[in-house]
């Protein structure tokens, strides 16, 4: 298991390596020049020179991705070009931020997707089957920016039941410690204001966690139906246990193993693709981050923002499979 | 770069919100040393704000659309920066509010001497930076040596003060020859040659004076952490997210400012922003969306806040590539705009249809110069006399804005009203939207565009930094987009320059206006009027025409 | 990317054979109701695309600034746009955008992932590394800002976002036929033909190629579902179709202000995407259901 472990971080080398190369060249294939950006179109031409000159953006870019890797090594990501603040500290806030959003968006799709999943196994090709699979074929349909949209329009502009953006109101802002909201406005004992976080992360969780949600409902489902089938289930049925005891008991652990992958995969999928739920619910996230920082040509927070997610995905992935070994012990690493 | 100025023409431009202060008296030009209480004048509706109830709001939320790119006034060129460092510094004049009309701010009165070589400046005593240090004669020395000296320690790394180098000349040709402190409360300033908008210059709010203490201790961390003798001090920026200034206990002008704590969100979507308008979660917003307006009208809580106009938004022909060289043809797509449906349709009315390349407030505009009337026949005409009888062969590639600003609220639907209107005349258009770098970068090029957008934002009230800037062939490379270069306009322009007559300088302007529409190098859009949105309980707010202004006299009713 | 649908691991080898006959399929597809409503919905778009010129009643550029943002209505059916342009045509020649998009892009995606999945699965060792590798670093990457980054590059347009798309989901037909293969190369009648000293690219397009097809369609009906929303998804941030052309992602972005005062200007495209998507899908499980029994949900 350890050997797998560590055979597994090695193999990560190789993979995170690539994806520098591959990030650092779409990038520099990116027309326009950050100076221009960044100073804006009032500067002189002879300022915007200075910073090419001061960034090394007039060094051969072999010369540049070789300083780039170097700092890498070293464990600096680099400072953002155009707030000149280190990114491994800028950073956090944003990933806070939307690791925050992906997590309510998981609890909300795993806890419905699940239950939905096992439920329609449970009662296959009843009514509530057929509902619920058409909402969760629906859901993996739905273009979700769409819904934020949608979303935004009923329960925050027509009924005004939720705020329609932003993770908390301005006018109260949270005393950041972990830049977890939820947590923040916890230690510093607030419940109102916990309350006011709970209220913005409802519509943009929903939206984000609905494709996830209706995924997790179909596996749940197919997965459950396949194990309902085996003969321990039957012999389960047969001596007369419980079916509430059967399904979450038996049925549940070993139909949770594709399951388990799916939200492992999901949930590291979210970590990047939030980029259009933070769009439009002006969630400071960091999809958000990264989309800005192309817009402005911000090299280094393009890198090692998209190589920090990255990471996390893959490293998600190596968590998941490790899992299994937790929760199916015939599983066995070599 | 001379700029010159005459009071008279100084924008005097009332806002929605407020009277402004300026009675016909006060001239800045006259009375010089008014009390620290002039800045106080204009009236206060009702009631006394600054000591309101304990449940009256002191805390302002604004929101705009981008984050600034620096703190240190000196070094920034971006308005979003400058709405900031106003709060935080002031400098030795300022802007009466709403205008471009000079008044005292941290010196009390100044002389001239008769040759315009040598400015004395009077300053104010007592005032201290938020720091505690003193601010005195040295502050003044320290600062506008570290601005005009290229060797300067306290020229930290990536700091460029482009403000200084246009205002008073590059390095080598510097029109302010040495700034000397000839007691804690003079300050003297020796000109190389006459300026004549020197004052008008020097008020402008990149010359705020900063903390020499803090500067020299905070280094190149000073445009992050800035300190000035401003009514706010600087307490947070959350990158991207939000900036907190709050009301500095120590302000040198008495019960000011009447906010307890102002806060700059960042809310990138327009629309979004409204919503949190709408909502409650902020008080004051830049960019509304014309489409908004009559939701804005129809709500009791919020109120228009209208900013002077003081810009133009063009379509720039690009003269290096064929046809559009030739300028019968792009005379002939001047008739082929309609100005006015546009200005319904996308900015709500808030504009105007622009007949010259600068506002009509900037002196020596040239109000004979007539447009060229939208009419598409004769559009068609004019192209057949070209030599393209049914239309042009190719397709010509349109760059359309791909962001919002002030004189162009959506670019990419303008640009699909003027391609439509183009279609009918024969013209094909390709609209393409690259990000904001990028189109730049190609529109600076001139290669792969023929038609693109753009605007300008008046920075003093000058022509010269609307003709010369955009429309000179010195400026090709910089800000003429277009290519053009014509030598009489270009003769023209520089006289301007140099001419201190101002009579005989609008004179030059006229003549170029009347150039420049004949070889229609652009076809000049608009002068929008930009639209804001805040609170129904918000109250002495007065927008400047240039773009950002000090929230000292903002208090909630 | 958004959808994070098609990044499930493709369904692993079956060992079960394509069925033999079309027809049977064909049969079988035919039993499931919710296949045929997907297929029925299909054919509907796709008439819609082919017809656009005659049922549209306007053109989808032909403004009318003074009759902007109208409701629906008996003129403009589903009203129009902030520049009095009217909606209803827009969504028909939309349809267009989105079929060809979202079936070129997969097109796309099989021919480049079939060939380096042939490559690597057939011919094994280094090269498969290689490409394997190559495939993890793709799938790592969070696609959605891939695509933005690849269309920057590129400058936005219609073209580019369909190439960037297409890039993003190589990876996902690269490791099915991958692993395809891998399981086929083991097979009797696969050694049998090798010993008797039939050449490898004889081997590949007659027993290993069709032998993969089953599952490709299957992921490539399901691939053009994504592909439409990410296609749209792109065009929403700007980065996909240019104006004026009528792409239902764009007409989203651009309504979006009006969501208040005019929804009806981003009701209707953001359902047709949905319709497509759904139509798309339906048709993929039904697929799956008959070419690849053991993935039947």
């Amino acid at each position: 298991m350890l050997n797998y472990t560590i055979r597994r971080l090695l193999m990560l080398i190789p993979v995170l390596l690539g994806m520098t190369i591959i990030v650092f060249s779409i990038i520099h294939a990116i027309p326009g020049d950050p100076a221009e950006v960044i100073l804006g179109e009032k500067a002189s031409n002879s300022s915007k020179e200075a910073l090419r000159k001061e960034l090394k953006l007039d060094q051969p870019l072999l010369v540049q991705y070789g300083d780039y890797l170097k700092k890498l090594a070293a464990g600096d990501l680099g400072t953002s070009i155009r707030t000149r603040e280190p990114i491994s500290a800028e950073i956090t806030p944003y990933l806070a931020a939307t690791l925050e959003l992906t997590l309510v968006a998981m609890a909300f799709a795993v806890f419905f997707g699940v239950n939905a999943g096992i439920l329609s196994a449970w009662k296959q090709n009843s009514w509530f089957d057929y509902l619920s699979m058409l909402i969760a074929l629906i859901g993996v349909s739905m273009p979700i920016f769409w819904l934020g949209l949608m979303e935004q329009w009923l329960f925050a502009l027509e009924l005004k039941w939720l705020p329609s953006i932003g993770r908390m109101n301005a006018r109260d802002p949270v005393e950041s410690v972990t830049n977890l909201y939820l947590i923040d406005s916890l230690l510093s004992g607030r419940a109102d204001q916990f309350w006011t976080v709970v209220k913005h992360l409802i519509l943009p969780g929903i939206a984000l966690g609905t494709i996830p949600m209706a995924i997790i409902a179909r596996m749940t489902r197919s997965s459950m139906l396949e194990v309902l089938r085996s003969d321990y289930i039957r012999t389960a049925k047969a001596k007369g246990l419980s079916q509430m005891f059967i399904i979450y008991k038996h049925a549940l652990r070993n139909a949770f193993i594709p399951v388990l992958t799916v939200i492992g995969l999901q949930f590291g999928l979210l970590l990047g693709g939030a980029v259009l739920t933070e769009t439009i619910f002006a969630w400071p996230g960091v999809g958000r981050y990264i989309f800005d920082a192309i817009a402005s040509r911000d090299y280094p927070v393009i890198q090692s923002g998209i190589l920090i997610i990255a990471f996390i995905f893959v490293l998600i992935n190596l968590l998941v499979d490790l899992l299994y070994a937790a929760v199916d012990p015939r599983i066995n690493f070599k | 770069m001379n700029k010159w100025y005459k009071p008279g023409a100084a924008l005097v431009l009332a806002s929605v919100l407020t009277l402004t202060g300026c009675s016909g008296s006060d001239n800045a030009g006259n009375s010089p040393g008014s009390s620290p209480a002039s800045s106080s004048s204009s009236p206060a509706p009702s009631g006394t704000p600054a000591d309101s109830s304990a449940t009256s709001q002191d805390t302002l939320i604004t929101a705009r659309g981008g984050d600034s790119a620096a703190l240190d006034a000196s070094i920034v060129t971006d308005g979003e920066s400058l709405k900031v460092t106003q709060q935080i510094f002031e400098g030795l004049l300022d802007y009466k509010p709403g205008t471009t009309e000079i008044q005292p701010k941290l010196a009390e009165s100044y002389e001239v001497s008769p040759d315009g070589l040598t400015y004395t400046f009077k300053l104010r005593q007592g005032v201290k930076f938020s720091d505690g240090t003193d601010f005195n004669a040295d502050a003044v020395v320290f600062n506008f040596t570290r601005w005009s000296d290229p060797k300067s320690e306290f020229k930290f790394e990536g700091d460029s003060f482009d403000y200084y180098d246009s205002m008073f000349g590059p390095d080598g040709s510097r029109v302010i020859k040495e700034v000397t402190a000839v007691d804690p409360g003079t300050v003297k300033f020796v000109l190389n040659q006459p300026q004549a908008p020197f004052l008008q210059n020097i008020a402008m709010p990149p010359f705020g004076i900063g903390s020499p203490t803090a500067i020299k201790e905070k280094k190149d961390k000073f445009k992050s952490e800035p300190v000035g003798t401003g009514p706010f001090v600087f307490k947070e920026w959350k990158r991207n997210d939000s900036i907190t200034v709050e009301k500095n206990p120590t302000y040198w002008q008495q019960g000011l400012p009447k906010l307890n704590k102002v806060v700059f969100k960042v809310i990138p979507d327009n629309s979004a922003r409204f919503t949190a308008l709408q909502n409650g979660e902020i008080d004051l917003m830049e960019g509304v969306n014309p489409d908004d307006l009559k939701t804005l009208e129809g709500n009791a809580d919020l109120q228009k806040i209208v900013r002077a106009s003081f810009n133009i938004g063009y379509l720039g022909f690009n003269i290096k590539k064929k046809p559009f060289d030739n300028p019968k043809v792009r005379v002939a797509l001047n008739y082929a705009v309609n100005k006015e449906a546009i200005i319904q349709a996308f900015y709500g009315g808030l504009a105007e249809p622009a007949v010259n390349p600068m506002p009509p407030s900037t002196l020596g505009y040239n109000k004979d110069v007539q447009d060229y009337p939208y009419d598409l026949e004769k559009a068609k005409q004019l192209l057949a006399e070209a030599g393209y009888p049914s239309g042009l062969p190719e397709e010509m590639t349109f760059y359309a804005m791909p962001v919002a600003r002030p004189y162009m609220p959506d670019g990419k639907k303008v640009a699909e009203a003027i391609q439509a209107d183009f279609a009918k005349i024969g013209v094909k258009t390709k609209i393409e939207s690259p990000e904001w770098a990028t189109y730049l970068d190609d529109v600076k090029k001139g290669e792969k565009d023929d038609l693109f957008m753009l605007g300008w934002t008046g920075d003093n009230g000058d022509p010269d930094n609307f003709l010369f800037t955009l429309l000179h062939k010195d400026a090709i490379g910089s800000n003429n987009y277009s290519f053009y270069s014509n030598d009489e306009v270009n003769k023209l322009l520089s006289e301007g320059q140099s001419e201190t007559d101002s009579a005989k300088r609008e004179e030059l302007y006229k003549q170029a206006q009347v150039l420049i529409k004949q070889d229609a190098p652009w076809i000049p859009l608009v002068h929008s009027t930009p639209l804001l949105a805040g609170s129904a309980k918000l109250a002495g707010y007065t927008p400047s025409p240039t773009g950002s202004e000090p929230y000292t006299e903002i208090y909630f009713k | 990317m958004s959808q994070p649908a098609i990044k499930l691991a493709p369904p692993p080898p079956a060992k079960t054979e394509v069925s033999s006959s079309w027809r049977d399929g064909w049969r079988s597809f035919r039993k499931n109701r919710l296949a045929m409503v997907g297929l029925g919905i299909i054919v509907f778009f796709v008439l819609i695309a082919v017809l656009a010129p005659f049922i549209a009643p306007y053109d989808y550029k032909e403004q009318e600034l003074v009759n902007r943002l109208h409701k629906p209505g008996g003129e403009h059916w589903f009203g129009t746009d902030d520049l009095g342009r009217d909606i209803f045509s827009r969504i028909i020649y939309g349809t267009r955008i989105s079929l060809w998009v979202g079936i070129s892009s997969v097109v796309g995606s099989i021919v480049a992932g079939t060939m380096l999945g042939i490559v690597a699965g057939y011919y094994g060792r280094w090269l498969d590394a290689l490409i394997s590798r190559f495939f993890d670093i793709l799938l790592a990457f969070p696609g959605i800002l891939l695509a933005i980054a690849i269309v920057a590059a590129l400058g936005p347009s219609l073209q580019n976002a369909l190439l960037a798309i297409a890039i993003v989901n190589v990876p996902v037909f690269g490791r099915l036929v991958r692993a395809r293969v891998l399981s086929l190369r083991e097979e009797e009648y696969i050694m049998a033909a090798r010993a008797i000293g039939m050449k490898n690219s004889r081997i590949l397009w007659q027993h290993i190629l069709p032998n993969c097809l089953g599952p490709i369609i299957v992921q490539g009906t399901l691939g053009i579902a994504t592909a439409i929303i990410e296609a749209a998804a792109l065009g929403f941030l700007g980065m996909g179709a240019q104006p004026p052309e009528p792409e239902w992602g764009k007409m989203l972005s651009d309504s979006r202000q009006f969501i208040q005062n005019a929804p009806w200007t981003v009701i209707f495209p953001g359902l047709s995407i949905m319709l497509t998507v759904l139509g798309f899908n339906l048709i993929g499980d039904g697929l799956r259901d008959v070419l690849d029994p053991r993935m039947k949900s």
